[in-house]
């Protein structure tokens, strides 16, 4: 492995200010292991003083080539990759993924799925905002919120054990539906949770919205304008707590979205306190789909049945040469895809989580490019960090939400 | 195709030439590397597609020419548009003007395609790797780099595996 | 490392005292906070209230690698952050463990490629893999256990050997 090599600042002239080659300010290092930087991220911090004059972020210390390994493996086999890209989120990188592929193929969805798929799309959604709102209080000091928040994780984190078997790397939607169908048990443990649910976001409320300590902190803080954030590309909650509303699930719905009755909380000032205002009321709206979608669930199949794409059950391949055939190819092969690309984009928790997917006529994607919303998010904030303390960067990072895993791929 | 978008495709083809395919409701413009800027500048500018969604490009190996196909794929809110601009680019340290001054989301993007695939683009403020190591040799996602595969550890190569594999010493 | 150095290999006339020496390290072993990626956060989950890590000794997780003394290497490690995880674990002082937590530390997991180390033994001496992608809470806190026991039956020994 390569050593750790040493560098002047004039590396990085063209990034801080003169102040810091005559050496009046300082260069601090916020380095990969640090409890406030949400996962592996490098900040060189310029300050005078306590004050900081500019901030570069330093990303790739969690790079994991997932590109070029989905590259080599089948579609039905690249998914599994998927999962681990925005660890809080797997659920929602595999819909953004099998999503391109059904464009892709052509590929229909039966109605039952689709449902499905948003009730567990939302329940994560729901399960982000916890770890985000969590960290988000642990960082400014508040410990017992992250205590809270990840007791209302557990329960989520069982709805989808339920379904699937793994707590949190499901891998449960797959191209053409999802992967078998849920037990008796589901729609209890669903109704069960938002019945306890919308207490618990107002019990959090109670402990910070009103707080006289969280809104000093958190007031005028970090303000991002909508025309920056626009041309820096940022997208979901901090787009939306500058004024601008954009959200994927109302503006180009998907999955049956338009059928839903939510609002899209936005918010004007484009501060700290925005965006925190923006995500809870996002955890209201979520339950409220959730709800409906559970009143709604329609019987049926779960899986489209064109076999030339999805799998046939265990009992056919015992009476039917085709299924039997069916199966041999998928497995030994996989399904070939056309010589043409799509992009399709989804609304994840941080923002628009896109998947780029081009075919070669073969059964291996020839360039899979995720686009994910905490990269661009990443790059404003060294706009709207200068001139603030070092203690006021750790708020506004956690208040952009951002994933490494997400950023560094 | 859009009834919006079908003026704007138009403007485009007529001024510029550019070919144009639709895939599955999308719509793909073709635009050769010397015309890029007038046609992103046009759009920001005039079209109001704020937003780059993304910026990425595909490396055709073995096919050189073109080789690489770098991928703008623009966003309307104000119509509620979208639209993929790709630029045939070739050779081996292939050069195109940098977008960052219309989009800054292109200046992070243009990094990641520096340190992936090795193209170049000129006028950019900061040019270095982003994603990997400074002193890392090649681009990763060109296609003929390799994988970088590590042989599994079954029982009937157990030992060399074990080996070869380098163990941390104290 | 005083006790060790003075005493050495003495036999069994030092036999109660690293009983109680043991004991002192294994109830009351923090660990570093090194979590990097998916596996980071179930870490967290078993640090909070339903699978309580506390229990075990672990009430609260260090920052800095010089208080800590059990490195829990939670998520994938990539060859750019290879070089920091190596300082990070000679910062530590002695006696310290580490556990692997979660498949890509243990043999670099589902990403068999050129940006993973595929197993962090490349790079830090491993006591305790635990396995899972992730792990669930359960099977971290069967690892620190597995620490424990492994803490509690050392000896002077080991120690000696390793320091003449």
């Amino acid at each position: 492995m390569s050593q750790i090599e040493e560098v002047s600042v004039a590396k990085f002239k063209h990034l801080v200010s003169e102040r810091a080659l005559t050496g009046e300010t300082m260069l601090l290092n916020m380095g990969p292991q640090h409890p406030s930087t949400h996962g592996v991220l490098r900040l060189l911090l310029e300050l005078d003083g306590e004050i900081i004059v500019s901030c570069i972020p330093d990303v790739g210390f969690l790079h994991t080539g997932i590109e070029k390994n989905m590259e080599a493996k089948t579609y039905q086999k690249a998914e599994v990759m998927t999962d681990r890209l925005d660890y809080m989120n797997p659920l929602g990188n595999n819909l953004a993924y099998v999503m391109a592929v059904e464009k892709l193929v052509d590929l229909d969805v039966p109605a039952r799925a689709q449902d499905l798929r948003v009730i567990l799309t939302e329940l994560q959604r729901i399960s982000s905002h916890l770890v985000w709102l969590g960290t988000s209080g642990l960082d400014l000091g508040a410990m017992s919120m992250f205590l809270y928040c990840f007791r209302e994780r557990e329960l989520i984190l069982d709805i989808f054990e339920l379904v699937s078997g793994q707590r949190m790397m499901t891998t449960y939607f797959r191209p053409g539906g999802v992967w078998r169908d849920v037990p008796v048990e589901f729609e209890k443990a669903v109704r069960d949770f938002v019945k306890v649910f919308s207490k618990r976001v107002d019990e959090y409320e109670t402990l910070l919205t009103k707080n006289p300590l969280f809104l000093d902190r958190t007031m005028t803080l970090g303000r991002l304008d909508a025309a920056l954030a626009l041309s820096f590309g940022v997208t979901g909650p901090p787009l939306r707590a500058s004024g601008v509303e954009w959200d994927l699930r109302k503006t180009r719905p998907y999955m049956g979205y338009e059928q839903y009755d939510f609002n899209v909380p936005t918010r004007k000032e484009g501060d700290v306190y925005a965006r925190y205002l923006v995500r809870v009321q996002e955890m209201r709206e979520s339950l409220k789909i959730v709800e409906q979608a559970l009143n709604k669930l329609p019987l049926g199949p779960v899986r489209s049945d064109n076999r030339k794409f999805v799998p046939p059950p265990r009992s056919e391949i015992g009476v039917s040469m085709e299924a039997l055939i069916h199966h041999f190819k998928l497995w030994t092969e996989g399904f070939p895809a056309p010589k043409a690309s799509v992009y399709s984009a989804v609304e994840s928790p941080r923002g628009e989580l896109g998947v780029f997917l081009e075919g070669d006529g073969g059964p291996k994607p020839l360039r899979v490019h995720m686009r994910t919303p905490s990269f661009d998010n990443l790059a404003v904030l060294s706009q709207i960090v200068k001139g603030c303390l070092v203690a006021d960067l750790v708020a506004i990072l956690s208040s952009i939400d951002i994933v490494l895993g997400d950023i560094d791929r | 195709m859009d009834k919006k978008l079908e003026p704007i495709v138009k403007a485009v083809q007529d001024k510029f030439g550019s070919t144009v395919e639709e895939f599955r409701n999308e719509v793909h413009m073709l635009v050769k590397p010397e015309q890029i800027m007038a046609v992103l500048t046009l759009l920001h500018d005039e079209q109001h597609f704020e937003l780059l969604s993304t910026m990425t490009a595909v490396d055709y190996y073995p096919q050189s020419a073109p080789r690489f196909h770098v991928i703008y794929q623009l966003t309307s809110l104000a119509k509620n548009l979208s639209l993929q601009v790709r630029v045939p680019v070739s050779g081996d340290i292939p050069k195109l003007p940098t977008a960052s001054g219309v989009y800054n989301a292109a200046n992070w993007r243009e990094r990641e395609l520096l340190d992936m695939f090795g193209i170049e683009f000129e006028g950019h403020p900061d040019p270095r790797r982003i994603l990997l190591p400074e002193d890392t040799v090649g681009h990763p996602l060109r296609r003929d780099y390799p994988l970088g595969y590590e042989e599994p550890q079954f029982t009937f190569n157990f030992e060399e595996v074990d080996l070869g594999k380098p163990y941390a010493k104290e | 490392m005083g006790v060790e150095q003075k005493l050495g290999n003495m036999g069994v006339v030092t036999t109660t005292l690293e009983n109680t020496v043991n004991w002192a390290r294994a109830n009351a072993m923090w660990p570093m906070l090194f979590g990097l990626a998916c596996c980071a956060i179930e870490m967290m989950s078993a640090q909070a209230s339903h699978y309580d890590m506390s229990r075990f000794g672990m009430e609260l997780m260090r920052a800095s690698p010089r208080q800590s003394d059990l490195m829990i290497v939670a998520g994938r490690v990539s060859k750019k952050m290879g070089p920091v995880l190596r300082r990070l674990y000679d910062q530590m002082p002695e006696p310290k463990w580490v556990i692997a937590m979660g498949d890509c530390a243990s043999c670099g997991g589902v990403f068999n490629n050129y940006a993973i180390y595929q197993g962090v033994d490349e790079v830090v001496p491993v006591d305790v893999y635990v396995a899972g992608c992730p792990p669930r809470p359960e099977a971290l806190i069967h690892g620190v256990m597995t620490i424990h026991n492994m803490v509690k039956g050392e000896s002077f020994k080991q120690y000696a050997e390793k320091y003449k």
